[in-house]
């Protein structure tokens, strides 16, 4: 089973995000559930989202303690909630940011941790740009498969297809083609991926 | 046809294939999405001859629902928590009368303090108002068990109340399968009233029953509950037969046969209940679970035999009943009455408090060995609650708990269970 914990605040699309992971693990012929843990239900508000992802039927119902994967979409939380809590070694935590993981101030947990593999992807900005709003859910999804392999490009387009209609859809999956090229550009040793 | 979609959306596509003619409700989380759904379908015309009629309350809405059932038609509506207890009048008036109903609860505590999140109190609160109760474990079986409790209800002429964990289940997205129109219309009949208002056959529909009926009235409500003890593991291997998977029934069991100690919950704390059962078989703890998927009736015989051959049972609770503890618990030790069999509670995610496998294991050890008390709060804060009995004990004007409790605990944000 592969775990997932999306971080972010009400209205940034985190609940999204994990229903189209899950949407995309379904595609690929996988078990998946995905479900919110609401704080309060209001914009701004820390908001966490889960999905699991295995090739047998999922019961367990208890939130994601241990993740394989984090998602963070919002950097005003990484100080303010206990983000890495149950992180896996071997795990992955993808960042919603322009800036690097040093210039985030976080290099002790990784230093601390390196089995933890951690990349920043600049999701706002590219979301900005190809759907005219900074919701970064779905460039995030776009990186996450470039990041960590685990899931394909096109299912998580497809499911970004189920979850929108018309031009939103095309709009976020271009945002998420986009982060997912910025980041195979970056793993190939580029400068300036993005 | 499988899909990956939310629990809310699955239960408002099998609502829509059982072709019900009038939908009612009013929006209250977690139900809403539900209603929602049901909405723009009914609108957009995909749900042919049904109408949905906007209310101004959670009473109006199941007054509603009562009439129209009384007319003839096929009546749906849904809600949860205080919502619930809003249409409590009415609630008790569709089963008086008889009327077919079909009611989601989407599970969710009851205020005050106000909470949003998933537990089964609401429902709980309900359990004596003469409605089948079923329990759902996954999201395909709140599917399964809503196509059941259609025809259920319409036979016995009793009104049914499928209960989907708030949240946990009516906002998790999972893979359903949804079955086809053709499908569903083999399995649920059209609807043939046993009473129906009618002008060309004028009939009354809810004298006043004085003290020569009213115990015959009731005890045919009774009576008509004791058959769909016959009727609801029936529809099961009907729908099994129809549709190709177990779903529904009264009870299920899980590597339950050679158990000593047997766990009893409802809803989708199985699924998880399950997994924990499973790491507790490697250490060879010998360990198995019930899931009572009726609660109303309540399948006592079955329930006996299930139970009879275990050392100890242990019944994990989502509701309680303040100054005695279990509701569930009451229930399964009447249907093990003589057997002397130990029944522990345990009471767990009140409020939404995730119930992890962590807890549940260390508690499960703890009650294999005997090493628990009568009733246990999983996860209950010991600290927090002895500073509040001490405030209540040193202090006259302490102040209201819950605010308390709140100002000890501080910002909760960076809580992941």
């Amino acid at each position: 089973m592969f775990q997932v914990r999306i971080h972010g605040r009400g209205g940034q699309g985190v609940v999204s995000a994990a229903e189209m992971l899950s949407i995309a693990g379904f595609l690929e012929g996988k078990h998946a559930q995905a479900f919110p843990s609401f704080g309060s239900e209001r914009m701004g508000a820390p908001v966490m989202a889960f999905c699991r992802i295995d090739d047998r039927e999922i019961r367990l119902r208890e939130p994601v303690m241990a993740p394989d994967a984090l998602i963070i979409q919002d950097t005003t939380l990484l100080h303010q909630v206990n983000l890495f809590e149950g992180v896996t070694d071997g795990g992955y935590v993808l960042i919603n940011s322009r800036r690097s993981v040093t210039e985030l101030g976080i290099d002790e947990f990784f230093a601390a941790n390196p089995g933890i593999n951690v990349q920043t992807v600049p999701a706002s900005q590219l979301a900005q740009e190809h759907v005219g709003r900074p919701v970064p859910n779905a460039a995030l999804l776009g990186g996450f498969a470039a990041m960590t392999g685990l899931i394909r490009l096109d299912s998580v387009l497809a499911a970004i297809a189920q979850k929108f209609d018309g031009k939103i859809a095309s709009r976020n999956q271009a945002a998420a083609q986009a982060a997912f090229d910025c980041m195979q550009r970056a793993a190939q040793g580029e400068e300036a991926p993005c | 046809m499988l899909k990956q979609i939310e629990g809310s959306r699955a239960v408002a596509e099998a609502v829509a294939l059982c072709r019900p003619e009038v939908i009612c409700a009013y929006p209250i989380t977690p139900q809403t999405h539900i209603v929602e759904n049901l909405g723009e379908m009914v609108k957009a015309g995909d749900i042919k001859g049904c109408e949905f009629v906007n209310v101004e309350s959670e009473f109006a809405a199941l007054s509603v629902a009562i009439g129209a059932s009384a007319t003839g038609a096929r009546a749906y509506t849904a809600t949860a928590s205080q919502g619930l207890l809003f249409m409590a009048e009415a609630v008790y008036n569709a089963s008086g009368l008889g009327l077919p109903i079909v009611m989601t609860i989407g599970n969710r505590a009851i205020g005050a303090p106000i909470n949003i999140w998933n537990d089964q109190q609401d429902s709980m609160s309900m359990r004596d108002a003469g409605w089948i109760q079923l329990y759902a474990e996954t999201n395909q079986e709140a599917v399964d068990l809503h196509i059941q409790a259609v025809p259920l209800a319409e036979e016995l002429s009793v009104p049914v109340m499928v209960c989907v964990d708030g949240f946990i289940l009516t906002h998790a997205y999972e893979r359903v399968d949804i079955p086809t129109q053709a499908q569903v219309d083999a399995y649920v009949p059209p609807y043939e009233p046993r009473q129906i208002l009618d002008p060309a056959e004028p009939v009354t529909i809810g004298a006043m029953v004085g003290p020569e009926a009213f115990t015959e009235v009731r005890y045919l409500a009774h009576y008509r509950q004791m058959q769909a003890l016959g009727l609801i593991p029936e529809l099961a291997d009907a729908f099994a037969e129809q549709f190709g998977r177990h779903s529904g029934g009264l009870v299920r069991g899980y590597r339950q046969d050679d158990a000593d100690t047997l766990v009893v919950a409802l809803g989708s704390v199985n699924g998880t209940v399950k997994d924990v059962i499973d790491q507790l078989r490697e250490r060879d703890v010998a360990i198995g679970s019930v899931s009572v998927i009726s609660f109303r009736p309540f399948p006592a015989k079955r329930l006996r035999a299930m139970l009879e051959h275990a050392s100890r049972v242990i019944v994990v609770e989502k509701s309680l009943a303040v100054g005695i503890g279990g509701i569930v618990s009451t229930d399964v030790r009447m249907a093990l009455a003589g057997t002397g069999i130990p029944v522990h509670t345990v009471i767990a995610g009140l409020g939404g408090r995730a119930i992890t496998q962590d807890a549940l294991r260390d508690y499960l050890l703890r009650a294999h060995r005997d090493a628990v008390e009568r009733v246990t709060f999983l996860d209950l804060r010991h600290d927090v609650i002895h500073r509040e009995i001490e405030r209540l004990e040193t202090q006259r004007r302490s102040g209201p708990v819950a605010e308390n409790i709140l100002r000890e605990l501080g910002s909760v944000a960076d809580r992941i269970g």
